[in-house]
């Protein structure tokens, strides 16, 4: 190649801005303006989510919903998958666990019956939880295991750039189902409570004060707790959808949203043109897993 | 460090209970696990011992999230195992990568049976040796064992904990269905006999604590959930701190010291038996069942005028480069019997390197017997 002097000029100028604008991104850490800072890790800001992505919303309502249950830090645990909701563990300052794709869920079963007294949770999207991962959320719901699952649905897979995944509505546009989708979507909160799940509940991002109290509500209860927040994704599925902004879709939920608690979870449809049902679903009381195995455990005969 | 665990004496055991056994001696007190032929049997025994002293035995609904149970009860502080066969082992991979690239201490046990696929459930192999050096993806050094016996059973299934521990690592114990179903006399020490290694707790106070600044050794130490550590864990490439750092360097920083913290001390992990070896022109490198037969062929060997010997390799990963290295210096060939189609034998003839030649005896779903192994020692002697 030619040597050009005005190109390597320019591009060495190039290069330079762009690594001070790197250093620049990489300083931001420590608005303090932030009420919760001291929840999030050191040095981990900024987050890697798109602007009007809902997940920073989740993660301070999740401050929030600690704090509002009342339940110090070290005994919080944040288990997650892999996909954009997955990183939520990573950015929280508590005993936190980024794990392998769909299996946060066994992953957190071991933890929680290793530390019966810490409340772990589990926080991670549609996509991890329901497709890959699907196998373990039926199953721990059944065993009514001491878990919260906070379900991000945002009807796709984001962090792969905006595939089709088991929430995406019929015939909606995807990366992956550029003629629209030829699948039946999931009821997450139908699917979790039919597995076993003793409470259930679905906000969206808009529903900031409900979601709150929802997830410090679990947060003090025992057995299997699942919660779905709908969560806008303007990049991956906004976009190819014409749903405009992360902001038009929360004027979405807010203006096509009914809430209904204690109605039949397999009736809580969601219909992405026109209602969307939110609410508590269900709030059921069942024996757990923990429970139930220290009964049968006290029927072995002790060696030791 | 010593675990209660009440069944010291001498018990006639099959080495699947030996294994549930080692691992209760060895302080194990979370085992998660899922039916799979020639394993069941140790999930069995887990579900009956377990309560029995007070540890946790849950059947998961698949070997995938047994292996996520079980990382997830590590850091809840336990000491935790596994116990599958191939398909299982082959679904376990994924989490096993996630176990190594964390440093996450624990057991997985693979009683081997035929493969690939659903193989040969009830028959014999020994053919996940590679599995478990390369199974996952990405590079990793491994740590596996091999016993012969019900009573190595349990002398390596506690010996892998140890090992676990010390290099805060998954370590596999690489039985077969026939060590797995075999019932033999075992001799169960007493608890206070047994001296383990504990888990390194940190020196430092919450703050101060990194969950990937490494020790001399290059081991970091590990507190469990709960204590206030603000543990931070990825199966992402990172950095000391634990958090995601997506560059060549960061990556190549972590994977020379994951690899570094068990490469630098393998004399401190291998421990093969060496038998008539002293004199040997012939020399069998076997493991597990295989060495069974092969001790057999050595001796009948030896009454015919053939000075044979064998290496029994009692740890099948790391390798035995230099022990395999030397003796190919003076040796006249070397006999890898295995029931595969040859997988040791590479390695062997790797660390050999030419200096002599090397012949494998292979067989499927079967044990060799001592005459197959005979004929090829007295074929190479020629």
């Amino acid at each position: 190649m030619t040597p050009d002097p005005d190109v390597d000029a320019a591009a060495e100028a190039a290069c330079a801005a762009g690594a001070e604008q790197a250093e620049m991104v990489h300083e931001v850490d420590g608005p303090t303006t932030y009420p919760r800072w001291d929840w999030l890790r050191p040095g981990r800001m900024p987050h890697i989510w798109c602007s009007g992505c809902g997940l920073g919303s989740v993660t301070s309502y999740f401050i929030e919903a600690v704090k509002r249950a009342n339940i110090p830090r070290e005994r919080i645990a944040v288990v997650s998958g892999i996909g954009c909701t997955g990183r939520i563990a990573g950015y929280l300052n508590v005993d936190s666990f980024h794990t392998t794709h769909g299996r946060a869920i066994p992953f957190a079963t071991g933890l929680s019956l290793a530390r019966p007294k810490m409340r772990v949770v589990v926080f991670s999207g549609d996509g991890d939880l329901f497709a890959i991962g699907g196998n373990h959320l039926i199953h721990a719901a059944r065993r009514n295991l001491d878990l919260v699952v906070v379900c991000v649905n945002n009807f796709n897979y984001g962090m792969t750039g905006g595939q089709l995944g088991p929430t995406t509505p019929l015939h909606a546009r995807s990366s992956t189902s550029p003629y629209g989708n030829y699948e039946h979507p999931f009821n997450l909160s139908h699917m979790a409570y039919a597995a076993g799940a003793t409470y259930v509940a679905r906000w969206t991002t808009f529903h900031a004060n409900q979601l709150i109290s929802t997830m410090a509500e679990a947060l003090n209860r025992y057995g299997f707790s699942f919660i779905e927040v709908l969560a806008p994704c303007p990049t991956g599925y906004g976009r190819p959808n014409k749903i405009g902004t992360g902001l038009e879709e929360m004027r979405f939920y807010k203006d096509h949203s009914v809430i209904m608690h204690n109605i039949e979870p397999s009736e809580a449809v969601i219909d992405i043109h026109s209602r969307i049902v939110l609410g508590k679903f269900v709030d059921i009381q069942k024996t757990t897993y923990y429970r139930t195995m220290l009964e049968g455990v006290s029927r072995a005969k002790r060696v030791v | 460090m010593r675990a209660e665990y009440a069944m010291k004496g001498r018990w006639f055991m099959n080495g699947d209970n030996a294994i549930a056994e080692g691992a209760l001696a060895a302080g194990c007190r979370f085992f998660a696990g899922y039916p799979i032929t020639p394993a069941t049997e140790i999930a069995e025994h887990m579900a009956e011992r377990m309560p029995q002293v007070g540890g946790i035995f849950i059947q998961m609904e698949d070997e995938i999230s047994s292996m996520a149970a079980i990382l997830g009860a590590a850091w809840g502080g336990l000491r935790s195992m596994t116990a599958t066969s191939g398909p299982g082992f082959s679904l376990m991979m994924e989490n096993y990568g996630l176990g190594y690239v964390t440093e996450t201490p624990t057991v997985v046990v693979n009683v081997m049976r035929g493969g690939p696929s659903t193989g040969l459930p009830t028959l014999v192999g020994q053919a996940d040796v590679m599995q478990a050096r390369w199974g996952t993806h990405g590079d990793i050094q491994a740590i596996a064992l091999s016993p012969q016996s019900p009573q190595e059973a349990f002398d390596l299934t506690l010996r892998a904990f140890d090992l676990s521990e010390r290099f805060r690592t998954p370590v596999v114990l690489l039985a077969d269905e026939s060590i797995g179903h075999m019932t033999e006399l075992v001799t169960i020490p007493s608890p206070e006999d047994i001296e383990l290694v504990a888990r390194r707790a940190p020196t430092v106070p919450p703050d101060k604590w990194m969950p990937y600044r490494a020790d001399e050794d290059l081991v970091p130490s590990m507190p469990s959930a709960g204590e206030g550590y603000g543990i931070v864990i990825t199966g992402l490439t990172h950095d000391e701190r634990g958090y995601p750092v997506i560059t060549s360097e960061a990556h190549e920083a972590m994977l020379q010291r994951l690899n570094d913290k068990i490469v630098k001390y393998r004399d401190e992990i291998i421990d093969n038996e060496e038998f008539m070896l002293a004199d040997a022109d012939i020399v069998v490198v076997a493991n597990g069942i295989s060495s069974r037969p092969a001790t057999r062929a050595v001796k009948l060997a030896r009454a015919r005028g053939v000075r044979a010997g064998m290496l029994r390799m009692r740890t099948l990963w790391p390798f035995p480069e230099e022990a395999i290295a030397a003796l190919a210096g003076r040796v006249k060939a070397f006999v890898v019997p295995e029931i595969n189609m040859g997988q040791m034998a590479l390695e062997v003839q790797r660390a050999a390197a030419g200096r002599a030649p090397v012949k494998h005896i292979g067989c499927s779903g079967r044990i060799h017997l001592p005459e197959e192994v005979l004929a090829a020692i007295e074929e190479v002697a020629k």
